[in-house]
């Protein structure tokens, strides 16, 4: 295996399903040169800023056969394309009786880090869980991302790949040879027997910081990186808590209805789980204001290693006595 | 122009079907047979057939919300578009969809929207896919004076002129958005005149005399077909009916408009002139007409014959497999 960042593995899983797949072509406000080249500029679209009509377009050519790609690039640009994703999109198959497939993947960065500012530095991604009829993931590796992709590409379903702007240069071992990952299951990135830590992307690094740090401390932190967010691997989330007894949810979201709830419901909405559950669950997430551009106002917004430890801690802390 | 009497006489046999199809629609509707919202198309049923005889099978076309009309032109089934407004198991949706959401993607009609302009760029994405498959298919868009003023279409526009799109882009110019008169929401009292803008064709016809229609619509087919680009149809045309069939939806609309309107009936206007020409007599139309009142009675049994779908089939399609 090699190292590959985030963003080219993103691309090599493009680059190789359009190699194996005619049907699949790409359009983007701002197209990869390294595909422009390799697939022509019909099959890679460089098109107006139009995101309504483009991810209309998707629909449109994708219930005629083809297999497009539309890149929202920032998820901000994809809030344009609202009627798009929500009306038609999430719907086209149900509503109209499944009379026909509508394999599309779109493309999104989320998260900060980066200072950009409250437009450009969102986690939105509970708004679209929210829907019902599109597939979505979070991957936090190179790995995760390409495998991820692969399976999107290959879905008769609109699919919505969000990637963090935080990890586009991070590396990671892919290998060179084909694989893919199925949607709807998560990874346990670290197992632990204390307290399990629910996270996506770069929280999930952040997490793992966290365990390797309580180590030292005879904590056993369990990481579930759950990449993907549609369907959600709720088994796997419960079977985590039923070991451990104890979750942390984090999530560069904030936390109103977000996908940390959403983590939080299945665990306690479940009565084997919530019998094992030791301690409430406690959310690591975002706080709840736009997010700032000064990295000394980014930085407090959002959610980092020290906050999950102190989140760990709590819940390790507010271990309620089991009932006799 | 050459359209044989027979086709004339086709062309006035899908508008009669229309215009009966959505009459019984109506009336059970009001009889509490059909639920939610019916959108009544009567009075512009020249242009959804005006345009659909210039297209082949293989072409394809999006619907608005006031979608009956494109679905008969296009050639959907009666039978299933009713039961679909019945919200039966054999509707054209299994009784999801209902009178806002019809679809046939076998005959290329690609779905009613009840977004304004919500299908203009899924339909432009079918014309990309024609294109792309170099088979010289075409694509039309329906939509109305009130989509031409929402964002997609000028995107949409924008990007099949630039990319020289196979693309019609119809649009059903009936005065009003809901209750709200063109004249006080656009800039220019010609949508067609806004094709300037983007470098393409834009042309106004009398949306209730048929051949106008059909001519305009078989030059545009004609250009899209060899690789020239879109073209804009506006259709001056009026509904009859108020905005949507729900009690108590007001109108706002004065009964001289509406009845000036009336006066000027695509259906009667084509009926009188194959007769003035010889191509039919009272009696063939009253024979025609027959014919297609009880096509509608059937369409109506069908419906009442079929089951409502199963509660459990609400979980039915919600992913491709």
């Amino acid at each position: 295996m090699r190292e590959v960042t985030y963003a080219q593995a993103g691309l090599e899983a493009v680059a190789e399903e359009m190699r194996a797949d005619s049907r699949i072509f790409y359009m983007s406000t701002d197209p990869t040169m390294s595909l422009v080249n390799e697939f022509g500029e019909k099959r890679v679209r460089a098109t107006p800023i139009a995101e309504a009509a483009l991810t209309g377009i998707a629909i449109g050519a994708a219930g005629a056969g083809y297999r497009p790609i539309m890149d929202w690039r920032q998820v901000t640009f994809s809030f344009v394309a609202m009627d798009q994703i929500v009306n038609q999109a999430a719907k086209i198959h149900y509503m109209f009786g499944g009379q026909r497939t509508f394999p599309i993947l779109y493309r999104a960065n989320v998260g900060g880090g980066t200072q950009l500012a409250a437009q450009h530095c969102q986690c939105p991604y509970s708004m679209f869980m929210n829907l019902s009829g599109l597939k979505m993931f979070l991957p936090s590796t190179p790995y995760d991302l390409k495998g991820l992709l692969k399976t999107a590409i290959r879905d008769n379903n609109p699919v919505i790949s969000f990637e963090s702007n935080r990890l586009l240069t991070s590396k990671g071992l892919v290998p060179e040879e084909d694989y893919a990952i199925p949607l709807g299951v998560a990874d346990i990135k670290r197992k632990g027997s204390d307290v399990t830590v629910v996270a996506v992307a770069w929280l999930v690094h952040e997490s793992l910081a966290a365990a390797e740090e309580l180590a030292k401390s005879g904590v056993s932190v369990e990481v579930l990186d759950e990449t993907s967010l549609v369907p959600l691997d709720a088994e796997a989330i419960r079977a985590s808590v039923r070991k451990t007894g104890r979750l942390v949810v984090a999530d560069e979201a904030g936390p109103t209805a977000g996908l940390s709830a959403e983590v939080a419901a299945v665990v306690t909405e479940d009565p084997s789980t919530f019998a094992k559950l030791k301690a409430p669950v406690r959310r690591v997430c975002a706080l709840n204001v736009p997010i700032p551009y000064s990295p000394a106002l980014e930085n407090y917004v959002f959610p980092d290693r020290s906050r999950i430890i102190a989140g760990i801690r709590e819940v390790l802390d507010g271990t309620r006595p089991v009932a006799a | 122009m050459n359209l044989s009497p027979d086709t004339q006489c086709e062309m006035l046999r899908q508008m009669l079907t229309i215009r009966r199809f959505e009459e019984r629609a109506s009336a059970d509707y009001h009889a509490g047979k059909i639920y939610g919202v019916v959108h009544c198309y009567i009075g512009e049923e020249a242009v959804a057939v005006g345009v659909c005889s210039a297209l082949e099978t293989g072409d394809q076309i999006i619907s608005t919300h006031r979608g009956h009309g494109h679905c008969i032109a296009k050639g959907a089934d009666l039978n299933r578009m009713m039961a679909e407004l019945y919200g039966r198991q054999t509707g054209y949706c299994k009784g999801k969809g209902g009178s806002m959401h019809i679809a046939d993607f076998g005959i290329g009609m690609l779905g009613a929207n009840g977004i304004v302009g919500g299908g203009i760029s899924i339909v432009t994405g079918a014309g990309l896919a024609a294109q792309m498959d170099g088979k010289e298919r075409v694509a039309v868009s329906f939509f109305g004076d009130g989509a031409s003023n929402a964002g997609p279409f000028h995107e949409c526009l924008n990007i099949a002129a630039t990319w020289k799109l196979p693309m019609i882009y119809v649009c059903e110019n009936n005065m009003y958005a809901a209750q709200t008169a063109a004249a006080v929401t656009h800039a220019m009292p010609d949508v067609a005149a806004r094709a300037a803008g983007y470098g393409i064709p834009g042309i106004v016809v009398d949306g209730n005399d048929i051949f106008a229609v059909y001519q305009a619509a078989a030059r545009a087919v004609s250009r899209a077909r060899a690789g020239e680009g879109p073209t804009l149809i506006e259709c001056k045309t009026y509904r009859w009916r108020a905005h949507t069939e729900r009690i108590g939806q007001p109108d706002f609309r004065t009964p001289e408009e509406i009845e000036a309107w009336k006066a000027k009936d695509p259906i009667a206007r084509l009926a009188g002139q194959l007769i003035a020409e010889g191509s039919m007599t009272d009696a063939s139309l009253k024979s025609l007409d027959d014919n297609v009142q009880t096509c509608i009675a059937a369409s109506v049994a069908f419906a009442e014959a079929s089951p409502f779908p199963a509660p459990e089939q609400a979980l039915d399609d919600m992913y491709a497999a």
